[in-house]
């Protein structure tokens, strides 16, 4: 789906600051229908990276190939954002209509599709989110989770191939932030859509199909979530904490108690330390 | 405390006025205008009133709403009847010391002048009570449109309206907070004069100009990756389309005008 080849990206130099590598000689493909989450802390190169997916900004060096298609390419950037959609962190400001419906609509408008079938798509693509009931509000009335949905809707709205949420819940309550998430990945099951779920929060990406973890804007850290949260020294070498579960075994061992980091399940970690506890009394 | 600006004063509904296509509206509150400002005697003014309240009628806004829209008015309207009442040059209402320089001709043009102000006003309040705003630029965006040809940005225009209406909520939304954290940190917006209170929202308007353009910027990226390209090659969702009731309401109202011509002439 989406292949990066050695992107390297350089922030300007600014008034008082230097210019900052923010990404350095990254390589990474994103398999059709896979879900991945991309971890790191502020200023690791997370959100450039994303940024880089749908030619919002162009490599300095190295290449990003959407369907083989080249950002770099002007001619086919239109058809990059169509199959690449994003969804921002502040939900206030990507929201352009006054109506919820107007707004969804907004994407399949500039791509000039025709009316019947923008119709179709705004309505099923409110239905995808569950925003159906409130399609004639103002979206200023919503709360923060059912802007983010509505965010998500104009993006379905384009059908596109691949979501990438660059923080997307972030400013969100943690009903919003559920809701958010449910959604994404309801929609990574039910429609085969590719997910790029960028984050700080740990536990986001523990249902992930593969969690890459980023940091001085190189890839440190990729595998399955139960593979790069076991290594939870090289987690927290990076600046980083493994999700709760992992953490309270990892403490235990410390401790001394014989058992390995691995859960990321609340059932499978209570599991671990009751057999953990078994053993020592035996 | 800015919370209780009401902005769009949109009342919805589902009646005939409501249901006309925006761009008639328009040309409906147009050629009321201009019947409005024909208007010469008592019976052409019952005439124009006589179709704004038949309108409003229709419309089932309730007659308080449009009241309550005159309250900013009121001001203006008293000063322009008072100031018509005294100096217009005629025969004098009587001998009496202050009655002397009110004449009967500023009493007509005073009470006309007041009325042609409370219809205009409540006529174009009709038209914003009945339409919502996305229509509204909807409409202008069709009604300009001819002007594309002479390189006038009309969708530009258009959209920077509805982009406009659509962050007034959350710019108050962000006024509000900032006010109350620089209250949080010992602001006084409350005493003082007025030039004083002015010179105390100063550390409100920063913050929030910068805030406002950090928004538009993001806005514009979001927008892009939502494949905006200019309002070239756009549909839409909404599609306005005339029907017969919007050809019946706009001769309705040609005829209007017609006769408030025909009315002057008269004399009446």
């Amino acid at each position: 789906m989406i292949q990066a080849q050695q992107v390297t990206y350089t922030y300007p130099a600014e008034e008082g600051r230097e210019a900052k590598d923010a990404l350095r000689a990254v390589t990474l493909t994103v398999e059709r229908g896979s879900f991945v989450a991309v971890l790191g802390h502020n200023g690791s190169g997370k959100s450039t990276l994303a940024k880089h997916f749908n030619a919002v900004l162009l490599p300095a060096g190295g290449r990003v190939l959407v369907d083989g298609m080249d950002t770099a390419d002007s001619a086919v950037t239109l058809e990059i954002r169509r199959r690449v959609g994003m969804v921002f962190q502040n939900p206030d400001n990507q929201i352009v209509a006054n109506v919820v419906e107007e707004d969804a609509a907004f994407a399949p408008e500039n791509l000039g599709v025709p009316t019947e079938e923008i119709r179709r798509r705004v309505d099923d693509a409110l239905a995808a989110v569950g925003l159906s009931d409130l399609r004639r509000h103002a979206p200023h009335l919503l709360s923060g989770g059912q802007k983010q949905r509505l965010a998500i809707a104009g993006v379905i709205a384009m059908e596109p191939e691949c979501i990438v949420l660059d923080e997307a819940t972030a400013m969100l309550d943690p009903a919003g932030r559920r809701d958010v998430l449910e959604t994404v990945h309801e929609l990574n099951r039910r429609r085969g859509i590719t997910v790029v779920l960028i984050t700080h929060h740990m536990d986001e990406a523990i249902r992930a199909d593969r969690v890459v973890v980023m940091n001085e804007g190189a890839v440190a850290m990729d595998g399955t979530p139960s593979e790069v949260f076991a290594q939870v020294d090289t987690l927290h070498s990076l600046g980083l904490a493994a999700p709760d579960t992992v953490e309270l075994l990892y403490g235990l061992k410390q401790d001394g108690l014989a058992l390995t980091p691995d859960a990321l399940e609340v059932d499978a970690c209570a599991d671990a330390i009751a057999s953990a506890l078994a053993r020592k009394e035996i | 405390m800015l919370k209780d600006i009401t902005l769009g004063q949109y009342f919805p509904g589902d009646t005939p006025v409501h249901r006309l296509d925006p761009r008639a509206k328009i040309l409906c509150v147009v050629l009321y205008i201009v019947a409005l400002f024909c208007a010469k005697w008592v019976i052409s003014y019952a005439l124009m009133a006589l179709v704004l309240c038949v309108c409003v009628l229709f419309s089932r806004v309730p007659f308080r709403a449009m009241s309550r829209g005159l309250r900013p008015v009121y001001i203006i309207v008293l000063f322009t009847a008072v100031m018509n009442l005294f100096f217009t040059a005629g025969t004098p209402v009587s001998d009496l010391p202050v009655l002397r320089h009110i004449t009967v001709e500023g009493a007509y043009t005073a009470g006309f002048m007041a009325l042609r102000v409370i219809l205009l006003i409540m006529g174009t309040f009709l038209l914003t009570y009945t339409t919502s705003p996305i229509a509204l630029t909807d409409a202008l965006d069709s009604l300009l449109s001819p002007l594309k040809k002479l390189r006038f940005p009309v969708h530009e225009l258009t959209l920077m309206m509805s982009l406009a209406l659509r962050f007034i909520p959350t710019l108050i939304e962000e006024t509000d907070k900032i006010i109350s954290a620089q209250k949080a940190r010992g602001a006084d917006f409350e005493s003082g004069g007025l030039i004083r209170r002015a010179k105390a929202l100063l550390p409100v308007l920063v913050p929030l100009f910068v805030s406002a353009f950090r928004r538009a910027d993001e806005l514009a990226t979001a927008m892009e990756c939502r494949c905006y390209h200019g309002g070239e090659g756009r549909t839409a969702l909404h599609v306005l389309r005339f029907a017969a009731a919007d050809g019946v309401a706009i001769a309705a109202f040609a005829v209007l005008t017609a006769a408030m011509i025909v009315l002057r002439n008269l004399g009446w």
